[in-house]
C-alpha cells in the first residue's frame, strides 16, 4: 500500500534535514553544552577543570576586558576597511565589466579561496619582512622601514583575508539590480553621483549588510592573523581562549569567555539586522 | 589508476587540520609546518612505506609501524627517525610544542597519542603529582647509563628513588643580539631590557611563554627566577608593560625573525643561539651575569602512551651515545651524558655558547615545579599579552 502523502513529504523532510540535524547536535550543542557547565566550574590547582558550581569564572570576566575592546574595536574597523575597497570592485563587476570579462574576474576573487588562508598569511610574513618590501626600500635608500608586527600589517591581512567575502555578497546584490532605474534616473536629469547614492547604494545595502555582518562576526574570532602579521603583541578573544586552555590551563575561566563571546556575537547579529531592517525598510534582508 | 589520490597525500586531513591549529596557536615553526603537511616533502619521504625497511635487530618485540612524540623545534636531527624507521619499521611522528604549558595541556586533556614526549626539568614532578607519567622500566632503556650522566642535571627526573625521566639536553636561557645592528655590548637582562625599549626599539623580541618571560624581567630586576611573590610579579609587569610597545614580537620561534634581521634581539636558548651563531657569526648568545634559566630537557612516556613498546625502543635508540651525539651535533644543546661528550669534535666541546664556563653559569637558576601552576603567573602573561 503507497504511504499516504502527508507521511511521504514527512519522510522526505526528515531524510533532509536528518543529517544535518545530526551533525549539529553532536559537534556543536553537545560540546556546547559542555562548555556551559565548565564555565560553571573551578581551575583545579594544577590547571584544568574541577566540579564546582560558582559564578566565580563569569565574576572575573574583567581580566580580559582589554581583550573583548581589542577585538570589539577590531572587527568593525577590519570590516570598514574591507567595506571600503570591496565596494568599487563589486561595483566594477557587477555594472561596468563586460560579461565575459565579468566571469573572468569574478573568478580571481574567488581563486584565492582555494588556498588556505594561513598559507596566504605566510606569503604576507615574507613579504612585509627585511627581505621583502622593506628589502625593495633599501635600493632607494630608505633603511630599516619595518612593517611586520605592526597594527598596519593587521588590517592589511584582515582586508585581504576577507575581501572576498566582501565582494561577493555586494557584486550580487548590485547584479541583480535593475538598470531600467539607472536609465529612468539619468532621464529625469540625475547626475551619476545622485543616481549612485539615490538609487545604487540603496538597493544595493541588502548586500552590503550581509557582507559586513559576515565579517564581522568571523572577525570577532580572529586569532590567526594577528598572531602572524602581529607578532603576537595584538591580543584578541581569540589568542585568550588558546592562552587560556593551553597555557594556564584554566579551563572553565576559557569557557566562561567562550559562552561570552557567544552571547556578544549573538547580540552583534541581532543589532546588524535590526538596522539592516530599518536601513532596507523591510523584513526580507537575509543576514547570513 | 584505480588510486584514491588521498594515497598520494602526505597527511591525512585531520592530521592537517591538527599541525594548523598548532601553527595558528604559534607553537611551531613554520619550517615544521611545511615539513609535516607535505609542503615540504621530508616527512611524506618518512611515513611513506611502514615497515619496508625493518631489520631484525627489534623483531622481538612488536614495535607496530607508527608512533609519535612531543617535542621542541629544531630539536632533532631529522636523520635520527629516519635511521630508526630503517633500524626497526617504526614511523614516528614528530609533534613540536613552544611551551612545557601546552604539553601539560594536551596530556591532561588525554589521548595525546604520544609514545614518547620531552618535558623540562621543572615540570616532571606536576606530571608525577597528576599521574600522567610513569615510572621507567630501565630493562628497557640499556644505552641509558646513570654512572656517566652528570647529577645536577639529572637529579629531577627521579623522584622517591624512582626513574620517572632520563635527561636529553641541557642548556641555558640567554639571549641572542644581532652585533652588526647592535652596537652596544649586552651583559646582562637589566641590558636586554634597557636595550630593547633604546637602540633595538621595534626589534627584540620575547618568548610567548610565562616561566623565561617572567623570570627573566625578575632577574633584570634583582628578584628570584621563580619569584611567584605579588609585589615582585607586580615590579615585573610594570617593567614588560613599560616594554611592550617597543618590541617587536612575542613569540617562541624567533629563528625566522633573527635570520631575517626583522628583530635583533631575542631570548633565546642555547640550541637556537649556537645554530643562529653557526649560520651567522654576527648573531651573538649572551648569558646574563644578574641571572637567567639553567634548564635539563628529558625523556619521558606519558601513562596512555598508545605504543609503548616504540616509545621504549626509540628512547633507547636515542640513549645510544653514537645517536645522541648526532642528535648534540644537529641541535646545538650540551649534553648531560659523559659517553657522549667523549664522542663529540672538539669545535662543539670548545663552544662557549654550547659549554659556557662554569663562573657564567653560577648566577643561573633551574625552573621551579611552582612556576608552572601558579595562577598569577599565568594571569600576568596574559595582561602583558592584552596591554
Amino acid at each position: 500500500m503507497p504511504l499516504p502523502h502527508a507521511t511521504k513529504r514527512r519522510l522526505i523532510t526528515a531524510a533532509l534535514v536528518g543529517p544535518a540535524s545530526v551533525w549539529l547536535f553532536v559537534f556543536l550543542v553537545l560540546p556546547f553544552i559542555a562548555i556551559i557547565v565548565f564555565a560553571f566550574g573551578e581551575r583545579a590547582p594544577e590547571g584544568g577543570y574541577q566540579a564546582a558550581f560558582t559564578f566565580e569564572q563569569f565574576a572575573n570576566l574583567g581580566a580580559r576586558s582589554a581583550a573583548f575592546v581589542n577585538t570589539l574595536i577590531l572587527a568593525p574597523i577590519g570590516a570598514a576597511a574591507c567595506l571600503i575597497v570591496a565596494y568599487p570592485v563589486a561595483y566594477y563587476l557587477a555594472v561596468k565589466a563586460s560579461p565575459q570579462r565579468r566571469l573572468l574576474l569574478v573568478s580571481l576573487v574567488v581563486v584565492p579561496f582555494w588556498t588556505s588562508l594561513l598559507v596566504r598569511t605566510y606569503a604576507w610574513m615574507y613579504l612585509l619582512g627585511a627581505r621583502g618590501i622593506p628589502h625593495l626600500f633599501e635600493f632607494v635608500g630608505i633603511e630599516n622601514v619595518r612593517l611586520i608586527n605592526t597594527p598596519g600589517a593587521v588590517l592589511l591581512g584582515i582586508v585581504y583575508g576577507y575581501l572576498p567575502l566582501m565582494i561577493m555578497p555586494i557584486y550580487v546584490s548590485l547584479e541583480k539590480l535593475d538598470r531600467r532605474l539607472l536609465e529612468a534616473s539619468a532621464d529625469l536629469g540625475a547626475k551619476p553621483i545622485s543616481t549612485f547614492f539615490g538609487i545604487t547604494l540603496p538597493l544595493s545595502l541588502p548586500g552590503v549588510m550581509t557582507g559586513v555582518a559576515l565579517v564581522t562576526i568571523l572577525l570577532l574570532g580572529e586569532y590567526l592573523i594577528p598572531q602572524l602579521l602581529g607578532g603576537g603583541k595584538v591580543f584578541f578573544i581569540g589568542n585568550a581562549l588558546v592562552d587560556l586552555f593551553l597555557q594556564s590551563r584554566n579551563w572553565p575561566f576559557g569557557s566562561a569567555i567562550a559562552v561570552t563571546l557567544v552571547v556578544v556575537v549573538v547580540i552583534v547579529l541581532l543589532v546588524a539586522m535590526r538596522i539592516a531592517w530599518r536601513v532596507a525598510g523591510t523584513r526580507q534582508v537575509d543576514l547570513i | 589508476m584505480s588510486k584514491d589520490y588521498k594515497d598520494n597525500l602526505p597527511i591525512s586531513a585531520e592530521g592537517f587540520m591538527d599541525e594548523f591549529m598548532r601553527l595558528k596557536r604559534g607553537s611551531v615553526s613554520r619550517r615544521h609546518f611545511l615539513g609535516v603537511t607535505g609542503l615540504g616533502l621530508a616527512t611524506a619521504v618518512l611515513s611513506r612505506f611502514p615497515g619496508a625497511l625493518s631489520t631484525p635487530a627489534y623483531a622481538a618485540e612488536d614495535l607496530g609501524t607508527q608512533m609519535s612524540i612531543a617535542t621542541w623545534p629544531n630539536y632533532h636531527d631529522p636523520a635520527t627517525f629516519e635511521n630508526f624507521k630503517a633500524a626497526t619499521g617504526v614511523a614516528v611522528e614528530v609533534n613540536v610544542f613552544g611551551s612545557n604549558e601546552e604539553m601539560l595541556a594536551k596530556l591532561q586533556a588525554g589521548a595525546s597519542g604520544w609514545s614518547l614526549f620531552v618535558p623540562t626539568n621543572y615540570t616532571i614532578s606536576t606530571h608525577h603529582k597528576l599521574g600522567l607519567i610513569e615510572e621507567l622500566d630501565l630493562s628497557k632503556i640499556p644505552n641509558f647509563s646513570q654512572a656517566t650522566e652528570n647529577p645536577r642535571f639529572t637529579k629531577e627526573g627521579q623522584i622517591d628513588g624512582k626513574t620517572y625521566a632520563v635527561p636529553k639536553n641541557w642548556g641555558t636561557t640567554g639571549f641572542s643580539v644581532n652585533t652588526s645592528k647592535i652596537k652596544t655590548k649586552l651583559s646582562s637582562w637589566k641590558d636586554f631590557f634597557e636595550i630593547a625599549q633604546t637602540e633595538a626599539d621595534g626589534r627584540a623580541m620575547v618568548h610567548d611563554y610565562q616561566l623565561t618571560t617572567i623570570g627573566s624581567a625578575l632577574v633584570s630586576l634583582g628578584y628570584d627566577f621563580n619569584s611567584i611573590k605579588a609585589d615582585e610579579l607586580a615590579k615585573a609587569e610594570e617593567l614588560l608593560i613599560k616594554v611592550k610597545p617597543h618590541l617587536f614580537a612575542i613569540n617562541s620561534d624567533y629563528q625566522p625573525s633573527m635570520r631575517s634581521t626583522d628583530a635583533w634581539l631575542t631570548m633565546c636558548w642555547t640550541n637556537d643561539g649556537a645554530q643562529l651563531n653557526r649560520d651567522m657569526p654576527e648573531l651573538a648568545y649572551v648569558l646574563g651575569t644578574d641571572g637567567g634559566e639553567i634548564w635539563t630537557d628529558y625523556y619521558a612516556i606519558p601513562k596512555d602512551a598508545p605504543n609503548k613498546a616504540a616509545g621504549y625502543a626509540l628512547l633507547n635508540y636515542l640513549m645510544d651515545p653514537q645517536n645522541a651525539v648526532k642528535e648534540h651535533i644537529a641541535n646545538g644543546a650540551p649534553s648531560t651524558d659523559s659517553r657522549v661528550i667523549a664522542l663529540l669534535p672538539k669545535e662543539v666541546t670548545s663552544n662557549k655558547i654550547v659549554y659556557p664556563d662554569e663562573a657564567a653559569l653560577t648566577p643561573l637558576e633551574f625552573g621551579a615545579a611552582v612556576t608552572l601552576t601558579d595562577p598569577g603567573r599565568a594571569e600576568l602573561m596574559a595582561r602583558f599579552k592584552s596591554a
